[in-house]
């Protein structure tokens, strides 16, 4: 054997991304690798920096709104309703019901979509092409869902300050609730193709192993989280929107590797479905709109304004009258600062507002799951295969434009 | 009985034989060539179907023109050999590829009076060219001098020298079964029994032999050399224009001569069963050709099917089906059906 000792190996380092069919985007990894061993891995990102942070500085708060649509332009919806959410706190305006669970069941069909988008692409990276198509053709249901109450399919800002744009019609309603009955057997459909699979339990049972502990240390938030065992979930422990009255299982995980993440996402299909039916059911009447939601014109914060703008005419589906105008005086939000996390499918997507009175945030930070997902890569990739590294991306289920904000 | 002796032509010249020889070769390229082009479009529909979409349907009736169209772009793609690749083995490579798979179609029995050569070691020349195959996955891999494309070079490297063991093995006991390493006389012997194929003795040998072909053309479960998702294309990821559709083509006239392999040596060529011919004498009818054609389609569609169906097996994994599953099972296999074969 001293022949092999006396042989010189060197570690090959490759860079894996920015341009690269499986890192989700523009991840790049600087892989050090010995045979197919990873020995270090360590992530890049900022490839897609846009500034949103800086430039919901220099807008007003309903102005910002459509900057989070492009944070993680796979689940857009999700990202509104946090934005949303966090300027209602930070203004203390209350949303009327119907809004609410109107929010509830659109964050609750992108939550679907995301998770989707997330099994087809992490299917596909572990090389099962048919899960990819399968689950983009039920995608389509929910994009069209999305267009039949808003217009849009990607970017949204359907979900406004102080409740959402327009208010869903009856046609809108009926499509949901069918989607809901046939969803379940998609699920199915997907599962059939991998779930016993021999090929995929060998790809992910075991791999990418987080403890609890490490989890909740590294800062890893939703389905990431729950796969390790640990019962976190934002709609639990801080309700907002419908979520108090909805009944739901947070599922969770016991191995904290691959496969119990994935186990996981295909649980929240189906508890996201159960809660858009009981939505569904439920859903009240009303208003979708705040009275003192506040319109454009919040721009001009404290000063006093010549004249009152038009009154809005919001549509509404019974004919009731439009909801009144927004004062015209309005002021910005005094001196103060707010927190607001939301579980948006990613985990926990959190807005910080520190606002000056100027009806423009002084400071917005956008605290995103993916980015401190990304971090988690090198503790799980070192020491595996090749192959694993992109399961591991697959299954931390970051969007770089979320990333990189 | 070659088609020279039918035609009378046994007893020409040597040069005419020669033209004939060549004129043959021509056919099987030729016809392998449309074939590989319409195995391309047979492979987009079928797991477009699949796939609940409908695959290619706009260049001719339901895409029918597309493999034409594809050959035409690769054709006129520019030629791109990176400033740090090795030139002449970077060029050779996909010829290699190419020419491996294409030197197998010459002992393939298409029918009974048509093949380009009838060598007594039809068996042992067909395994000595799929390794020769292996050397252009090598070649284009070290070649190329970009990571990617060296770590798809070495796993196919491992991978179709494992896997080539476990398919030899397969097909001795084929050879036993037999008494011979001669394709057409493998086929003959497989009439001796009513159901008129080696597919049921020998059903552990095929099992093995069907997934050490899949390993063999780098197809999916078994990718791992071109792993899209890992190493991008793997070992051709610098290739583009003709040079990238060479060894596409080497890949899939692999998968025709595999699938004409394991027609031969497991589902009696181009014979049909005896049996069904006796139930249903207007069988007997059908051309050989047909009978192969049919067989050799049946088995590319189940390298589609398994395309469609299954995620990529990881390299470990890979490595441990092939040493501690499929080589002890043909191993075993092999040693059962030499005790029959010399109790009986």
């Amino acid at each position: 054997m001293a022949v092999i000792r006396d042989l010189k190996t060197k570690t090959l380092t490759i860079n894996m991304g920015p341009q690269h069919p499986a890192t989700h985007g523009v991840l790049r990894l600087v892989i050090e690798l010995d045979g197919e061993t990873v020995v270090k891995c360590k992530p890049y990102v900022g490839y897609l920096h846009r500034g949103t942070e800086k430039l919901g500085e220099n807008r007003t708060y309903p102005m910002a709104l459509p900057l989070s649509d492009r944070l993680d332009y796979v689940s857009s919806m999700s990202n509104n309703i946090g934005f949303c959410v966090a300027v209602e706190k930070l203004l203390g305006i209350e949303v009327p019901e119907r809004a609410k669970y109107i929010r509830t069941i659109m964050g609750e069909l992108t939550r679907i979509a995301n998770h989707i988008v997330w099994i087809a692409t992490h299917a596909l990276d572990i090389g099962a092409m048919t899960v990819f198509l399968y689950s983009m053709r039920d995608r389509e249901w929910i994009l069209e869902l999305y267009e039949m109450a808003c217009g849009a399919r990607l970017t949204v800002t359907y979900p406004r300050i102080g409740g959402v744009r327009a208010d869903v019609d009856q046609e809108f309603l009926d499509h949901c609730y069918k989607f809901t009955e046939e969803f379940p057997k998609r699920i199915l459909q997907y599962e059939t193709l991998i779930d016993q699979n021999r090929i995929w339990l060998q790809r992910t049972k075991g791999i990418g192993v987080l403890t609890a502990e490490e989890a909740i240390n590294w800062g890893l938030s939703g389905p990431t989280l729950r796969g390790s065992g640990v019962p976190y979930d934002i709609r639990k422990f801080a309700p907002y929107d419908a979520y108090d009255k909805v009944e739901f299982e947070v599922p969770v995980g016991k191995a904290g590797d691959v496969y119990d993440r994935y186990r996981c996402r295909m649980e929240e299909f189906r508890q996201s479905n159960s809660i858009i039916r009981q939505c569904l059911e439920k859903l009240p009447g009303g208003y979708v709109l705040a009275a003192d939601a506040p319109g454009y014109d919040l721009a001009t914060g404290p000063r006093k304004k010549p004249a009152p703008p038009p009154p809005k005419t919001e549509p509404a589906a019974d004919g009731s009258p439009p909801t009144p105008p927004p004062p015209p005086e309005e002021p910005g939000p005094a001196f103060e600062d707010v927190y607001v996390a939301t579980e948006v499918p990613k985990g926990e997507l959190g807005f910080y507002f520190i606002s000056d009175g100027t009806g423009k945030p002084y400071r917005m930070r956008i605290r995103a799951p993916s980015y401190v997902h990304a971090s988690v890569l090198p503790k799980m990739c070192e020491g595996s295969l090749v192959a694993d590294i992109i399961a591991n991306i697959g299954t931390i289920d970051i969007v770089l434009g979320e990333c990189d904000r | 009985m070659n088609i020279n002796e039918v035609i009378g032509l046994e007893q020409t010249s040597f040069l005419f034989q020669l033209l004939i020889i060549i004129v043959k070769i021509a056919v099987v390229i030729g016809i392998t060539m449309l074939h590989v082009a319409y195995a391309t479009y047979f492979e987009r529909k079928v797991i477009g179907h699949m796939q609940v979409r409908l695959g290619p349907m706009r260049v001719g009736p339901h895409g029918l023109l597309q493999p034409i169209a594809d050959g035409v772009k690769l054709f006129f793609k520019e030629d791109i050999i990176p400033v740090a690749a090795d030139r002449t083995v970077f060029q050779i490579a996909p010829y290699v590829a190419v020419f491996a798979t294409l030197s197998s179609l010459a002992v393939i029995p298409f029918f009974d009076i048509f093949y380009i050569a009838n060598i007594n070691v039809g068996l042992l020349y067909l395994f000595a060219m799929s390794s020769l195959g292996g050397y252009s996955l090598i070649m284009s891999g070290w070649a190329s001098n970009s990571k990617y494309a060296f770590l798809g070079g070495l796993r196919s490297t491992a991978q179709i020298i494992s896997y080539e063991i476990a398919m030899a093995f397969s097909l001795v006991s084929i050879m036993l079964m037999a008494g011979s390493m001669n394709l057409i006389e493998i086929v003959q012997a497989q009439q001796q029994y009513w159901y008129g194929m080696y597919l049921i003795p020998q059903f552990v040998a095929y099992i093995v032999f069907m997934i050490a072909a899949f390993a063999e053309t780098n197809r999916t479960p078994f990718d791992l050399p071109e792993a899209e998702s890992e190493l991008v294309a793997g070992y051709f990821v610098e290739y583009s224009g003709m040079r990238f559709a060479l060894f596409f083509l080497g890949e899939y006239i692999g998968m025709i001569v595999m699938s004409s392999l394991a027609v031969v040596c497991f589902w009696g060529g181009w014979t049909a069963p005896p049996i069904l011919i006796k139930l249903i004498p207007p069988l007997a009818m059908v051309p050989g050709i047909i009978w192969f054609i049919l067989k050799v389609y049946f088995h590319i569609f189940l390298f589609y099917w398994v395309r469609a169906t299954l995620p990529r097996y990881r390299y470990d994994k890979l490595m441990s089906l092939g040493w501690k599953i499929l080589i002890p099972v043909a191993l075993a296999n092999l040693v059962i059906t030499s005790i029959l074969k010399f109790i009986f």
